[in-house]
């Protein structure tokens, strides 16, 4: 396939995603159904991504796919290809939805459907899944290669959040104004989580893990659009841009792993950085700060290199200073010590990993042994460091980046 | 929506708690119960006696088997429950945290399997 049709087929399937998302939102909305409403698309939305990169997206893409559910359902009847449920939606089609599309646009609910997806009383773990599946209309096979685990184990844990959502009667509804905070954060972080899974396929090999990322911007982008008042929805927005400017940077000619404050920034995506950077500043004119926001500047901070060659590394320790007070984790501590080292030293960074050193939690963490093989090599602390690399190479998954530090530990060695 | 509040508590430390806190306790009960009535949520509920109190019923073989004593031993027992009218799970979770249990024990929210829906899902 060329590059071309390639590109009109991403467009029709971007297209069909976002009719077949709204139209499962207005109906679950209105039934609390959502397998009931994914039913009564199914068909239709399966049609839509098989005809639409061939023919181009119809004028009316949500009444395209409205009339070709409501056609469907006299074979489904016959074949019983949908479930009871899914015949009563279609009714609600024929009804009512097809009724409101001839005179004006259906209203989107798919921010509303986000927050039952990533209500508290669905397990945190299968949030950003559902969200992919109810309002992008990802099959279970594909959510569960991106998530590394089984198609079937995927396909029960969808199925059960499902139920739940119907039978706990869990609202689709965007909070009010005093719970929005928290509630916001879940479906900020079932957004990240699917951008993080597809961003840690560097080399983009994997076709599922690289669309995960654009999914997850994606996402970011309507939740940006339906709350633009919410500078923390803007802040993750922001923070996805930064780090997928840097996608091709992240990787050297040889495909070897390049860190960060080594990238070669003229391959740094200088639109997707400007349009980090005006997210970024406009969230903070809001006066609210966050934690999406702070590693959304923390990546502007490196991304300054480009305009001043340098990397301000007290700012970033600042930063994470930031951070560490309003969302502690292993992760964000290991961040700031690696700042610490190149703000004051090594000396100084490594007491800050060794802080630390009693969490359980980084036993089997990768980036805090690579940060601490990587100072005590600053130091001249070889066997340690050696020690600490073969833990962080036992741990790394990525090739690219195991090669990385197995040439740190060769260096050692000599 | 129909929900059912169940109550479980550890009823060695309540029998054991200084009567000062037992007392408190009551009102904290006396207060929520009144303030579900007034908010037209409520639709029952009551205190349950001790698991001391329980009779365990089991028919086998025509016979009637009665043990003394709850049907399992556990670390908290069930020790009330309050039947509400909320409109969403998220209505309801707000009146299960209002509950006094859900600051000294544990309180499960379970939806009332209505019978209508009961009859259609099957």
């Amino acid at each position: 396939m060329d590059s071309r049709s390639e590109i009109a087929r991403a467009a029709a399937e971007a297209a069909a995603r976002q009719s077949y998302g709204k139209l499962v939102a207005w109906l679950a909305a209105r039934t609390r159904d959502v397998t009931g409403a994914e039913d009564a698309l199914a068909d239709a939305f399966a049609a839509a991504l098989e005809r639409w990169p061939r023919t181009g997206v119809p004028e009316k893409p949500e009444a395209w796919l409205l009339a070709v559910a409501r056609r469907r359902r006299v074979d489904a009847v016959r074949r019983r290809l949908t479930s009871q449920a899914g015949r009563e939606h279609l009714k609600l089609i024929a009804e009512e939805a097809e009724a409101r599309m001839t005179d004006e646009d259906l209203p989107d609910e798919r921010l509303r459907l986000m927050f039952a997806c990533a209500h508290p009383a669905i397990e945190s773990s299968v949030r950003s899944p559902l969200i992919l599946q109810t309002v992008l209309g990802f099959d279970a096979a594909t959510i569960a290669s991106a998530f590394l685990v089984s198609p079937a184990t995927m396909g029960q844990r969808l199925v059960r959040a499902k139920t739940r959502i119907r039978e706990t009667g869990i609202p689709f509804r965007v909070p009010e104004r005093a719970e929005l905070g928290e509630r916001l954060d879940a479906v900020l972080e079932a957004i990240y989580a699917a951008f993080a899974e597809g961003w840690s396929d560097p080399a983009g090999t994997e076709t599922r893990r690289r669309n995960l990322a654009t999914e997850g911007i994606w996402l970011g982008r309507l939740v940006a659009s339906l709350l633009p008042e919410e500078p923390e929805a803007l802040g993750l927005l922001s923070l996805m841009l930064f780090a997928e400017a840097r996608r091709t940077a992240r990787r050297d000619a040889a495909g070897d792993y390049v860190p960060l404050a080594e990238q070669d920034y003229t391959l740094w995506d200088r639109a997707l950085v400007d349009e980090a950077e005006a997210l970024l500043g406009h969230a903070a004119t809001m006066g609210v700060i966050g934690r999406y926001q702070l590693e959304a500047a923390v990546q502007s901070a490196h991304a300054a290199r480009r305009l001043t060659g340098r990397t301000d590394w007290v700012a970033i320790r600042e930063l994470y200073d930031a951070l560490l007070s309003i969302a502690g984790s292993p992760v964000v501590a290991i961040n700031r010590a690696v700042a610490i080292a190149e703000a004051e030293g090594a000396v100084a960074g490594l007491a800050a990993l060794y802080v630390l050193g009693d969490d359980k939690r980084l036993d089997d963490y990768q980036p805090y042994w690579a940060a601490r093989a990587g100072l005590l090599a600053r130091l001249g602390q070889v066997p340690h460091a050696i020690e600490a690399y073969d833990r962080a190479i036992g741990l790394e998954r990525d090739p690219a980046v195991r090669r990385f530090l197995q040439g740190k530990r060769a260096v050692l060695r000599n | 929506m129909r929900y059912m509040i169940l109550i479980y508590a550890d009823e060695a430390a309540m029998a054991n708690a200084p009567a000062e806190a037992t007392y408190q306790m009551s009102a904290a009960y006396g207060a929520y119960t009144e303030a579900l009535k007034k908010s037209g949520a409520w639709l029952a509920g009551d205190r349950l006696r001790p698991s001391q109190a329980t009779t365990s019923v089991r028919v086998a073989g025509g016979k009637t088997n009665v043990l003394d004593g709850p049907y399992a031993d556990t670390k908290e027992q069930l020790a009330g429950f309050y039947m509400i009218e909320a409109a969403d799970a998220d209505a309801a979770i707000a009146w299960a945290a209002r509950c006094p249990a859900a600051s000294a024990g544990t309180v499960e929210l379970r939806p009332i399997w209505e019978l209508t829906e009961y009859l259609s899902e099957k």
